[in-house]
């Protein structure tokens, strides 16, 4: 049950610690690492279900009659491209707000923009 | 050419983002823009066209087969949002070159118009296509260049509304990756069509409840349903002008198109409604959205603001329509849609143009502004009454017929209480005219002058249509009816 489910519980407790930094951290970039954590743990989940036992990877061979199924995996090659361009808005938000409020702290940002009303 | 509409509502636009890279000048990005997403405007006509008269189109994206290859598949619920985000963006960027021209910097003119047409094929990517994963991926196209667009306000207060609406956004996008994830492992498939032949073989399960509690919940978050609400208000008050007209009348109606394609054609009518207490949870959130909502837009002193938190308990009466889940309660869902966009695009519009003569859109600057901006302010009235839903205007439609759907189905306190909240509605649309018509104009802004005509003609475009459709309803009725039908499996 817990081995041959290994990879599931890594897929939710990744997913768990992901969201929780997410929701709990007010520091920006922490912010960004855990909404990261969290996508990779989705991530796992697509390739993990890809996986057939004692299959090898999709390439035509002589003797080899199963193979796992690529095609999660190729989604996945593009849901890490959009986590990639997700990161990378995100972390050139954070410089932009750092500049703009001298502060990566969402409380600190947060008085800062009341201030502003 | 005729046969690769489909694909062309969505490449047109992708493909000519990167293009405008190649024209420096503002004014020829403009153009190009303009006329592209005119060029799609015209395709989502001949599409809707196309769709009335000969029902469901269904294009094989390479000639591959549908479970294996992907399908784009137009039917009428689709092509009628296509054709509201298309005609919406189009008039919209009419007006794109007065109103960046004060709000955002030279340098970035064609970086704006890059990533205003990207975000137009995430959308109509989302409506076209007929494939789960697909719907993520322009999912993210959109928001993507929707993030970086609110990041395009000029008041720094953007940035920190536009970082927020990323965390909200992207959790709301991997929900919905999450769920996607789990019914191909249910299933093994992703086309819609076909999903939705092999859900319910295994309806029973645990896992398909939970991909469809992932994929509601992520959908309610980019919907905006309170209490998930929080990132819009911020968002669109401090984005530039454009960019909020162009979303508030089209964002969240996409993300609505998705509610209904999942709970109805993807997941089926039967599950849906059994497996969560989904029509007890929307009519509950919608009805507390529209008076949380209205009553937050009554003490807003920032008018972008009001009328951002009037989108939210817009947002709930589209719920509560979807609620009652009838044909005519669908059907109200989907009119109210299209009459939200004709609405708030007008209002956004005319404060665009607020903004460019006065440069504030503070409840407290716009004294006499009645006599000063008077096509302007009249547009703001005109939008504001239809918002109220008074008859002869959009919004009398589809309040009627939001009402007719809960009073078939016996529901009388929500039909009372959708009137109650139109009463809230008064309230906020007043304080603008008694502001606006009232008060004299402040002191050393006598000389306030009307706005160019690159605002009026778009603005007074958005006006008419309000009232054109409020009396002429065949069009928009006859659309939505068909939709909702076909959406039920009913034969019209």
């Amino acid at each position: 049950m817990i081995m041959g489910l290994y990879n599931y519980w890594v897929v939710v407790v990744l997913m768990m610690v992901g969201f929780y930094i997410v929701i709990a951290h007010g520091n920006l970039i922490k912010k960004i690492v855990g909404l990261s954590i969290f996508q990779t743990s989705v991530f796992i989940f697509y390739i993990s279900m890809a996986n057939v036992d004692g299959a090898t990877a999709p390439i035509l061979a002589e003797g080899i009659n199963q193979y796992s199924n690529p095609l999660p995996h190729v989604l996945i090659l593009t849901a890490i491209v959009v986590g990639i361009a997700t990161t990378a808005l995100g972390l050139a938000l954070a410089v932009r707000i750092k500049e703009a409020y001298g502060s990566i702290e969402e409380e600190e940002i947060q008085k800062e923009a009341n201030l502003d009303c | 050419m005729l046969a690769h509409l489909p694909i062309l509502q969505v490449i047109v636009p992708l493909m000519a983002a990167p293009l405008c890279l190649f024209l420096s000048r503002s004014r020829l990005v403009w153009l190009f823009a303009l006329i592209v997403s005119g060029l799609a405007f015209l395709i989502s006509s001949l599409l809707l066209q196309q769709v009335m008269t000969s029902g469901t189109i269904i294009y094989e994206l390479g000639g591959w087969d549908a479970p294996w290859g992907i399908e784009y598949r137009i039917d009428q619920l689709s092509a009628f949002l296509l054709l509201i985000i298309s005609a919406v963006s189009t008039v919209v960027l009419f007006a794109a070159h007065t109103s960046i021209q004060q709000e955002i910097p030279t340098g970035r003119h064609t970086l704006f118009y890059i990533l205003y047409l990207l975000s137009l094929a995430g959308m109509l990517g989302i409506v076209a296509t007929g494939d789960a994963f697909n719907v993520f991926v322009f999912l993210e196209i959109s928001s993507l260049s929707a993030y970086a667009l609110i990041a395009l306000g000029k008041d720094r207060r953007a940035l920190w509304a536009s970082y927020q609406y990323l965390i909200m956004g992207t959790i709301g996008a991997t929900f919905i990756l999450i769920g996607i994830g789990l019914m191909y492992q249910m299933t093994g498939t992703l086309n819609m069509d076909d999903l939705s032949r092999r859900l319910p073989e295994v309806a029973h399960t645990r896992t398909v409840f939970t991909a469809f509690a992932f994929v509601i919940v992520g959908v309610c978050l980019k919907l905006a349903l309170f209490p998930l609400h929080l990132w819009l208000p911020n968002a669109y008050a401090y984005a530039p002008s454009i960019v909020t007209t162009f979303f508030a009348a089209t964002a969240t109606k996409v993300a609505i198109y998705l509610l209904i394609r999942f709970t109805f054609s993807v997941f089926g009518l039967s599950f849906s409604f059994t497996a969560l207490p989904l029509q007890m949870l929307f009519v509950v959130l919608g009805l507390l959205g529209i008076f949380v909502a209205s009553f937050a837009a009554i003490y807003q002193k920032n008018v972008k603001h009001l009328f951002a938190y009037s989108s939210i308990a817009q947002i709930g009466y589209m719920i509560v329509g979807f609620s009652v889940s009838t044909t005519t309660g669908l059907m109200a869902t989907l009119l109210h849609m299209f009459n939200h966009a004709l609405m708030k695009s007008a209002l956004f519009l005319a404060l665009a143009a607020v903004i460019y003569r006065i440069g504030s859109v503070q409840l407290s600057q716009f004294h006499g502004l009645g006599r000063q901006m008077p096509f302007t302010m009249a547009a703001i009235v005109i939008g504001g009454l239809s918002l109220i839903g008074v008859p002869l205007t959009v919004g009398f439609v589809s309040k009627w017929y939001l009402v007719l759907a809960t009073i078939e189905n016996g529901w009388w306190p929500v039909a009372v209480l959708i009137l109650l909240g139109s009463l809230l509605a008064v309230v906020y649309v007043w304080r603008i005219v008694e502001v606006a018509y009232f008060k004299p104009a402040l002191a050393g802004r006598e000389g306030t002058k009307e706005a160019p005509l690159s605002f009026l003609i778009p603005i007074w475009i958005l006006v008419i249509a309000n009232i054109y459709f409020g009396v002429d309803t065949r069009l928009s009725v006859q659309v939505a009816q068909a939709a909702s039908q076909s959406l039920f499996g009913v034969s019209p």
